[in-house]
């Protein structure tokens, strides 16, 4: 406890004040608003509002999108940010700035260009549909567009953490006579294995609240490809403010359960790598 | 400290009382998302006009998005002294809070709908598929396109005007128009998430055989994508559709332009307001001018929300609610 009083920033009590109220503003206070709102519900209108067939098959496409989105760029933002730190090439930092560019883009305009391009007629699309492989207006086009928004975050949360890693250690492997795959699993994946799951995580949920690219390239039929925040909207549209805080409650208490299952992954991920380097 | 307070207060009231003065007035006039152009036409005209009558320069602001979105600006407190919108439910919300008066309908004339459209098909070029009229458009191994019509003022004209001529079939009846709009919705691969949206998915993306649209959307579609692209096809019945306006009472009560804002809406009935309309592809109330613009707007049979759905006051929760028709096609699996 007596470490607190050599930080940097001054005085645990003003700090957390100040980390407190903040917090407050910003997140704590309007999302206390939201479901004070739905509060006005009886616990059975409530569930009756977030159990209907429609808002269940809405999760289950929101959900399962993101996450099916967020495992790929695990996967591949893991190579993007892999080869951003350990080659050199002509052209590098045009393209370590060009990873930003979604963070960036409004996503009304990625949903519009993505849609352009994966259309039965687009650049992309047009091969595609002949293999019999349909992209835009189908849940295929949702996961398209969620892996473009939440490509940074994997990728971002990624690059330091390999930037620490010394070449040294791999060489280290090597001598030892491990091969490249025996280093991969057991030098180098347990190491970036923390920054791996918080970009996945970051990414899961960015693409969990995303509307504004999702809704173009869609299709946004029922029961099949409308996500949850859509069905929000629809409740607006019927000036039913409630009904669309009850629907934005059951999202919040699954994206908070899911986030906290996966920060404990984190942690127990985290402790194990440092259990076993000491 | 009280009496600091209430000082200051006065000075600003005098302030406030004295501006209006030497200042412009000005009118905030919130508006639904593609009446951007008309209105961006309409507002020198009105200048012109009230400069010349009043000698006073109003100065004239416009807001333009999702009409739903709008109202509910204005019901939180967004300063408008007029609404334009297009449709009733949006200027029924506002009406029901007080916001604007209960008979807000009758306080211009022709159901304070300067101009009015309907819904007409684009098909492509040549018209391939030979669509005539609704009952193509619920054919087995068509693609017809359309904005969502829950969630869009445009989807739920399409599907109004779809049940109507259902409804006004030999044999017509409330489940035969169900069927009916059911077997058309199922046609369609996607649901555009707006009007715009849907004119490029239909034009650009080249998707469905048919799009569902406003007659005033096809003249815009035409700059767009050239003459040469599509055509357009008039069903042989169609829905009237009625773009209301209202002053909003508190707003201009409390702004002191209430005499303003109802010169502003009573202009788009005059000579010169509804030839604006007509330019704008909008049908003008005027008969004279729809004469003179006849080879724009052909004759067309149309039926109005009030007419067959008794306003949308019903037509809304009984269609597009949760658990209305629209839901219930979708969910009978």
């Amino acid at each position: 406890m007596a470490s607190t009083s050599h930080r940097v920033l001054p005085g645990f009590g003003l700090s957390l004040g100040y980390t407190l109220v903040y917090l407050s503003l910003l997140v704590l206070i309007p999302l206390g608003g939201l479901i004070l709102k739905a509060g006005t519900l009886t616990i059975a209108e409530f569930w009756q509002i977030a159990t209907t067939e429609q808002a269940l098959a809405s999760y289950r496409v929101t959900f399962g999108a993101s996450f099916v989105a967020a495992a790929i760029n695990a996967v591949f933002g893991l190579v993007v940010a892999w080869v951003l730190v350990r080659y050199p090439f002509p052209g590098k930092s045009l393209v370590d700035a060009f990873v930003d560019l979604p963070f960036a883009l409004p996503t009304a305009v990625a949903g519009i260009t993505l849609a352009t391009l994966y259309a039965g007629n687009g650049w992309i699309g047009r091969h595609l549909e002949p293999l019999g492989i349909k992209i835009a207006y189908t849940p295929y086009g949702i996961v398209v567009a969620l892996a473009f928004v939440t490509l940074p975050f994997i990728v971002r949360t990624l690059q330091p953490v390999i930037e620490d890693i010394e070449p040294e250690v791999e060489e280290a492997a090597a001598s030892l006579g491990a091969s490249r795959l025996q280093t991969f699993v057991k030098v180098i994946f347990p190491a970036i294995f923390p920054a791996l799951l918080t970009g996945f995580t970051l990414a899961f949920s960015r693409a969990i609240g995303e509307f504004g690219s999702v809704i173009f390239i869609a299709g946004n039929m029922p029961m099949i490809s409308e996500i949850t925040p859509l069905l929000i909207i629809a409740k607006l549209e019927q000036q039913d403010v409630v009904g669309a805080t009850a629907l934005a409650v059951v999202m919040l208490v699954i994206s908070f359960a899911m986030l906290l299952t996966i920060n404990a992954l984190q942690w127990w991920a985290a402790n194990r790598h440092k259990g076993r380097a000491a | 400290m009280p009496a600091l307070v209430r000082q200051l207060a006065a000075a600003i009231l005098a302030l406030g009382l004295a501006v209006p003065a030497f200042a412009d007035p000005s009118l905030l006039n919130v508006s639904y998302d593609v009446a951007r152009d008309f209105y961006k036409d309409y507002n020198p005209l009105f200048q012109k006009y009230w400069k010349a009558k009043t000698g006073e320069n109003l100065e004239l602001k416009q807001s333009h998005a999702g009409s739903t979105k709008q109202v509910r600006a204005v019901a939180d407190g967004l300063e408008a002294d007029v609404v334009t919108m297009n449709q009733a439910t949006d200027v029924d919300f506002l009406a029901e809070r007080g916001l604007v008066a209960a008979d807000y309908a009758k306080k211009f004339p022709t159901n304070a709908s300067p101009y009015t459209s309907t819904m007409v098909f684009i098909v492509r070029k040549g018209n391939p598929k030979g669509f005539k009229d609704w009952s193509d458009l619920a054919k087995p191994g068509v693609q017809v396109i359309l904005p969502h019509p829950k969630n869009t003022g445009n989807g739920r004209y399409s599907y109004l005007a779809a049940w109507g001529y259902a409804l006004k079939q030999p044999g017509g009846s409330d489940a035969t128009a169900k069927d009916f709009v059911g077997k058309l919705l199922k046609n369609a691969p996607l649901f555009a998430a707006g009007g715009r949206d849907a004119t490029t998915t239909f034009m650009q993306r080249r998707i469905g055989d048919v799009l569902v649209t406003f007659e005033s959307e096809a003249e815009l579609i035409a700059r767009e994508f050239g003459r040469g692209e599509f055509e357009v096809v008039y069903p042989s019945l169609s829905i009237l559709t009625e773009f209301p306006v209202a002053v909003v009472e508190k707003v201009v009560d409390k702004k002191g332009t209430r005499k303003q804002a109802q010169a502003y809406l009573e202009y788009l009935w005059s000579k010169e307001g509804q030839e604006n309309a007509a330019q704008n592809y909008l049908r003008p109330r005027d008969a004279e001018l729809l004469k003179k613009y006849a080879a724009q707007f052909p004759p067309i049979k149309t039926f109005s929300v009030d007419e067959v759905f008794g306003g949308w006051s019903k037509a809304f929760p009984a269609h597009f609610k949760d658990g209305g028709s629209f839901d219930q096609i979708y969910q009978v699996k």
